[in-house]
């Protein structure tokens, strides 16, 4: 079996802060300024022509695990590889293979226009010039940006500005893409472009590998071929999101809207209850409550529960799990 | 075990790959700089300020010594010339070292904090590509605004040139460049290294070398004034400005020029020390870099904003 990308006991631990003799630490800095493991023996295999996906909350460690295997980060313990080439031994060719796009990027220079841009980051791939500007032309096209190819970086939207770095990702045909939450901050219909040109990409042609990180569950579930669930740099589940919801899918999920709770310690001791996640809503002054139960026993105890603290029940809803309702089923939280 | 695949990595490619990033990373300051005209008032008609104040008390000590001793009239109006032409040269060579500090020094720590470095690390180019893309750039750009400043300053001030050997003088302001931008490419991985302060060390590095390497007056007065002068001289020669402006002062106004009294050393020997000056700084600038690169991959914190 052929890998695009391959990662064994992969470790990162950044040192924290440096403490100074002569400067004295200020409150809780103790804790917040010591070492931090971001990521802690992640094992992955990823194959040639996969979508994959790392779908995890903020801080979990993708983005650290993208940093490693875009070379511009070493790991602490552990091997990782691209296209069979080990990232701290043997960079150059990764580099020349690779691209990766970040959501929210502010790369480039404002007064360049945005197809000048891409073309000076093409040159850094050794892309011929001539090639470069046909294929931006393409892109530019698909992404609906042909109207935008003259006119200067720092004139144009933000979402705008993300479609010319997703064409930067491309302008260099790699065989292996990272996607760093590549849809962040944009609005829907940016954001659906982004979407169907990555699938159309990988899909249309063999051999193409996407690495996709991202905290938008319906985006993984409907992008990726498979997903790995990461959580405080541990990955806790990988597989195909048909078979992650099938995980849960002897439990019952529901979702309940409710006033705001003084106490919820209660509802992880009911018999029953797998898991739950609540999300205050404070434009509705009102609390989302996600349940994983076994079965629907325990509703009653939970409403219970619920207006014995005075709080009215705005809602109830059974639904089919999710990919959220994966992750709290194992950790007990949500995204959010 | 995955089987490892690459592609082109042969001597040609690689040359070719790092041509085109050099003309890449150059395109930006080539074109894109002179879309802001503004340039032409900051960067052409702005030093003349500085040049008119030094012409100015050049011509009045110049003119009193004349109404004391007209009889010395031709040789004293001569020095005149000459000490204005330096100032109408060392002020163009200004916009050299203000590139060299603010455009190439203070550089990857800007592009840090616009997000381009962490790109630039990611691509297969060699970083020193990159920064000679920067270099080149930055040249050509200095280069014009330089020459306007020149030409400006000719027609202003009335200004006689006289070029016996243009072919060293072309050497002389090549090689002083070279030594000049590889100081810059050294210096820019040190300041990303030092971070914020490193704009503080920027301005701090204005008006002192503009004095210890005689941007507004020829170098050696200052090699010859004795104790701290002299020091002060030596230490500011590490800059190649002022090895460089010397010879270029020397090759533009004839050796004879001031009594040939207030050279440093000859021109070839100053071009020689020039390009020692030029090979070292490219060699620091090269092995700094692979070092902040090998630094920021263990540490995690120098390509990425807000690290």
């Amino acid at each position: 079996m052929s890998y695009a990308v391959e990662t064994r006991d992969l470790t990162r631990v950044f040192a924290g802060k440096r403490k100074h003799w002569w400067r004295k630490p200020k409150p809780n800095e103790e804790e917040s300024g010591g070492p931090v493991t971001a990521l802690d023996g992640v094992s992955l295999q990823i194959r040639e022509g996969e979508l994959f996906g790392l779908l995890g909350p903020n801080g979990a460690g993708k983005t650290t695990l993208i940093k490693i295997l875009a070379t511009l980060l070493l790991p602490t313990s552990g091997k990782a590889f691209v296209a069979g080439n080990d990232v701290t031994k043997d960079p150059f060719p990764i580099r020349q293979r690779i691209n990766m796009v970040s959501g929210g990027e502010t790369s480039g220079y404002g007064l360049l226009t945005t197809r000048e841009n891409i073309w000076m980051f093409s040159q850094f791939y050794g892309v011929p010039s001539k090639v470069s500007k046909a294929r931006i032309d393409e892109l530019m096209h698909a992404f609906g940006l042909w109207d935008k190819r003259d006119a200067k970086v720092r004139l144009i939207s933000s979402g705008q500005r993300q479609k010319m770095n997703m064409i930067r990702g491309f302008v260099t045909e790699p065989d292996i893409l990272f996607l760093d939450e590549p849809t962040l901050g944009l609005d829907v219909n940016a954001a659906r472009t982004i979407r169907e040109y990555v699938m159309n990409w990988v899909r249309g042609q063999s051999g193409k590998t996407v690495l996709l990180t991202t905290h938008y569950m319906a985006e993984a579930d409907e992008m990726c071929d498979r997903i790995a669930i990461i959580d405080k740099g541990k990955i806790l589940a990988c597989d195909t999101p048909e078979n992650l919801k099938r995980m849960i899918h002897t439990q019952t999920t529901f979702r309940l809207e409710v006033d705001p709770l003084q106490d919820t310690s209660t509802f992880q001791r009911m018999n029953g209850v797998v898991n739950f996640s609540l999300r205050d809503d404070a434009s509705k002054n009102r609390t989302e409550l996600t349940f994983i139960l076994e079965n629907e026993a325990p509703v009653a105890e939970i409403l219970s529960a619920i207006t014995a603290q005075g709080a009215k029940v705005h809602a109830l809803r059974k639904t089919e799990p999710t990919l959220e309702d994966v992750f709290i089923s194992m950790v007990g939280r949500g995204f959010e | 075990m995955t089987e490892a695949v690459s592609r082109r990595s042969d001597l040609r490619f690689r040359i070719g790959l790092n041509l085109r990033s050099i003309v890449g990373r150059a395109y930006p300051r080539v074109i894109g700089a002179n879309r802001e005209p503004s340039w032409i008032f900051f960067e052409a008609v702005l030093p003349l300020l500085s040049i008119a104040a030094y012409v100015f008390i050049y011509r009045a000590i110049a003119l009193n010594q004349v109404a004391a001793n007209p009889a010395d009239a031709p040789r004293i109006l001569a020095n005149m010339n000459a000490l204005v032409a330096s100032v109408v040269l060392g002020g163009a060579m200004v916009a050299f070292w203000l590139n060299v500090l603010w455009s190439m020094a203070s550089q990857l720590y800007w592009e840090k904090e616009i997000g381009n470095l962490q790109l630039y690390m990611m691509a297969p180019m060699n970083r020193m590509a990159l920064l000679g893309g920067m270099a080149v750039g930055g040249m050509f750009m200095t280069s014009v605004r330089a020459i306007s400043t020149l030409v400006a300053g000719v027609v202003v001030f009335g200004v006689v040139f006289q070029v016996a050997n243009p072919l060293m003088l072309v050497a002389v302001f090549f090689v002083t460049l070279v030594a000049l931008y590889g100081l810059g490419m050294f210096f820019a991985s040190l300041y990303l290294l030092w971070g914020r302060e490193a704009w503080n060390l920027s301005a701090l590095m204005e008006e002192p070398i503009f004095f210890s390497s005689g941007f507004y007056f020829p170098l050696g007065g200052l090699y010859q004034s004795g104790g701290w002068g002299s020091a002060v001289a030596v230490l500011g020669s590490i800059i190649p400005a002022g090895l460089g402006l010397d010879a270029l002062r020397q090759l533009t106004l004839g050796e004879t020029a001031f009594g040939g009294k207030f050279w440093v050393l000859s021109a070839p020997v100053e071009l020689e020390l020039l390009v020692v000056l030029a090979a070292g700084f490219l060699i620091l600038a090269r092995y700094a870099l692979a070092y902040l690169e090998t630094l920021a991959k263990r540490e995690g914190k120098l390509t990425s904003r807000h690290q």
